[in-house]
């Protein structure tokens, strides 16, 4: 994962990017099918957040992606994970990687 | 109260899912579970000689039963050796659960004898998969494993069971309930009236069929389905049986080593119908240049197939039986007289040529003969290569015959195992294993599992001692430059079929070959039939790799360059 840069709006290669914020079950090896499926498709996820929620039983993940052409079919695929619930789609300006960046 | 190991827990749930047969082989962390298995009378153990022959064993019992099987490995080389199968099934749609051994939960991460990360390695190959840190455990996780592989779009899932798991006692008070398909998903009420619409509207209707027709055991409804829209009907090497080959409005299969009238058909439709399939590179050839003119209605249980290569003016999200009967009523009967007149003359233009049909050492002479020797109900595997899409293009699939091949993945070594598989599921059903000699190299240890089980399995080796698919392409594309593509030594299948007890003909030396494959093809139980084929038989039509469908080359530009 690389340092985002100052401005996650407008990175050097003029791409916006988005957060994307799942819902999913809380055990060991649910980050690794989620990132799993960013990485074979050598696709970088430039930074992400994950704590427990609702006493621990499951787990909100946000992950901040360039917002390209793949970013739809990304989303598809993640829906198909047994262990994620839900995803939502927001503007880079998602307040959790605005207070990181201090 | 029922008081219990984990191993006799698995058990019992395997029966309780309906499992009669499991293949496997044991190993010291998968012990436990053998030794439970021993116990339970109602379970046939099927031993396999490598793991990865006991995944298609397994995978042959599914894609004939089409219902999830059982495959068993222990931790380590067991689990690794098994990853082929599982990642063919995962590209295939093929359901299965397959259970691993690992090592003691308290050993896990130290390097201990026989460990290896299963459920790291087996994320990007399963649709799902787990690690149970509990006996108790077993009871959620079982039947989500059997509900996971069945659901929706059928998959593989990996249960990685740790030894001191399989042999922790538990006490429970009941059992829980099998686990069984969710509901398919029911709506896209607009998507549905426009795909009406587009089919209404379309002049040069195509349907395409894949092998989600066959998993969700569509046939007969696709059937209903393209009369009532009156379209040709092509098909996808996973889709073939989806229309019976001898149907009128079937126009064979697409793609790489479709006919030429197939793939000009396909270049002229104004509508393309695709159900269950995925637009997988080798069917549509370069993708901007598929179907050029169409818009396209795309039919498939996964919603992320739809618009994934190709855009779809109208995407529909369901199981392919439900839907496909659900337009057939809505749609008044179409008729495509002068575009049916047209296809037909295409085909008579373009058709599949088959050189060497009345010699039975010849591809499409010894595959036509054998589709004359066999019933009906017949099933049909191949390994993969050249034969397979011999096999593709010239056996007729009618009546309930079956074919089984590695599509996705594409697995040398697929036909044997598969067969035994599809075999022990029908057992009454002849099965003919078309295979490459390269290809049987790579699970012939198989041979003696079929013989071990007896089963009804026909190995049809078609021998050019090369691995005949890398040869024709370093002709076509390398210059000729043929390397690491013919084999110094020729091996003897007859008499290694002889040496793992198999009965074994040749019929490059028989006196009469036709009546000693029919001889060979009526006896019942298992038998390998050699055949010598010439290296410079090769399949055509091609699309070379990345061109697009309309570039194929066909036999006659082959002629001159090898002349």
């Amino acid at each position: 994962m690389s340092q985002p840069s100052p401005d996650t709006a407008r990175p050097r290669n003029q791409q916006t990017r988005a957060v994307l914020e799942l819902i999913v079950r809380n055990h060991p090896g649910v980050m690794a099918h989620v990132c799993g499926l960013f990485s074979r498709r050598a696709y970088n996820v430039e930074g992400i957040v994950c704590m427990p929620i609702d006493e621990g039983s499951t787990s909100r993940i946000w992950m901040l992606v360039n917002e390209d052409d793949r970013l739809d079919q990304m989303t598809r695929q993640i829906l198909k994970l047994e262990d994620v619930s839900e995803v939502r789609r927001h503007g880079s300006d998602h307040p959790v990687f605005r207070r990181l960046r201090k | 109260m029922y008081d219990m190991a984990g191993s006799e827990i698995i058990c019992h749930l395997l029966q309780q899912q309906g499992i009669r047969t499991v293949a496997g082989i044991p190993g010291g962390a998968n012990l436990p579970l053998y030794d439970a298995i021993a116990q339970c009378t109602s379970i046939r153990h099927v031993l396999a000689r490598h793991e990865q022959g006991a995944g298609f064993i397994a995978q042959g019992l599914a894609r004939i039963n089409r219902r999830p099987e059982v495959c068993l490995a222990t931790s380590g080389p067991g689990a690794t050796n098994l990853i082929t199968a599982v990642a063919d099934a995962k590209l295939d749609s093929v359901p299965l659960v397959c259970i691993t051994g690992q090592v003691p939960g308290r050993m896990i991460g130290t390097d201990a004898f026989q460990e290896v990360d299963t459920y790291g390695i087996s994320i990007p190959i399963t649709k799902h998969n787990f690690l149970v840190r509990s006996a108790e455990e077993l009871l959620k996780v079982i039947p989500a494993a059997f509900r996971i592989a069945a659901s929706g779009r059928p998959g593989p899932v990996l249960v990685d069971v740790p030894k001191d798991v399989q042999t922790e006692r538990v006490r429970f008070s009941r059992w829980p309930a099998p686990g069984r398909p969710t509901a398919p998903p029911h709506n896209d009420a607009q998507q549905r009236e426009a795909a009406v619409t587009l089919i209404r509207q379309s002049d040069h209707p195509v349907l395409c069929l894949g092998g989600g027709i066959i998993s969700a055991n569509a046939a007969e409804t696709a059937r209903q389905f393209a009369e009532k829209i009156g379209a040709p009907t092509t098909h996808t090497l996973m889709g073939i049986g989806s229309l019976p080959s001898d149907h009128p409005l079937c126009i064979g299969m697409l793609g790489m080593h479709g006919a030429k009238f197939t793939n000009k058909i396909l270049q002229q439709c104004d509508l393309l119908i695709a159900v269950g399939m995925r637009f997988d590179d080798r069917a549509t050839g370069k993708v901007t240049q598929f179907c050029p003119q169409a818009k396209i209605v795309h039919i498939d249980i996964d919603p992320s197939e739809l618009d994934k290569i190709k855009q779809a003016h109208a995407g529909i999200v369901g199981d392919a039986t439900e839907v496909l009967a659900d337009l057939t009523e809505r749609i008044p009967q179409q008729e495509h007289s002068a575009w049916l007149a047209t296809t037909a003359q295409l085909r008579r233009d373009h058709p599949l040529e088959m050189p060497g049909l009345d010699d039975v050492c010849s591809p499409y002479g010894l595959i036509r003969q054998v589709a004359k020797s066999v019933d009906d109900d017949a099933i049909i595997t191949t390994d993969v290569g050249q034969h397979q899409m011999w096999v593709a293009q010239a056996f007729p699939i009618v009546g309930r015959r079956r074919f089984l091949t590695s599509g996705g993945l594409g697995t040398m070594g697929f036909g044997l195992p598969v067969a035994i598989g599809a075999a022990l599921a029908q057992p009454e059903r002849t099965v003919v294993a078309f295979c490459g000699d390269g290809s049987l190299m790579m699970n012939i240890q198989e041979l003696v599992t079929a013989v071990e089980q007896n089963v009804n399995v026909k190995i049809v080796v078609m021998d050019n001692n090369a691995l005949g698919l890398v040869h024709q392409q370093q002709d076509l594309f390398y210059d000729g430059r043929h390397f690491a593509s013919e084999f110094q030594k020729s091996v003897d299948f007859s008499m290694i079929a002889r040496g793992f007890g198999m009965p074994a003909c040749d019929l490059g030396t028989a006196a009469d070959p036709h009546r000693t494959l029919r001889q060979s093809l009526d006896r019942r139980g298992p038998c390998l039939i050699r055949v010598p084929i010439d290296l410079c038989r090769q399949v055509f039509p091609m699309v070379p790799p990345g061109a697009a469908n309309k570039d194929q080359i066909g036999e006659r530009r082959h002629v001159a360059a090898i002349a």
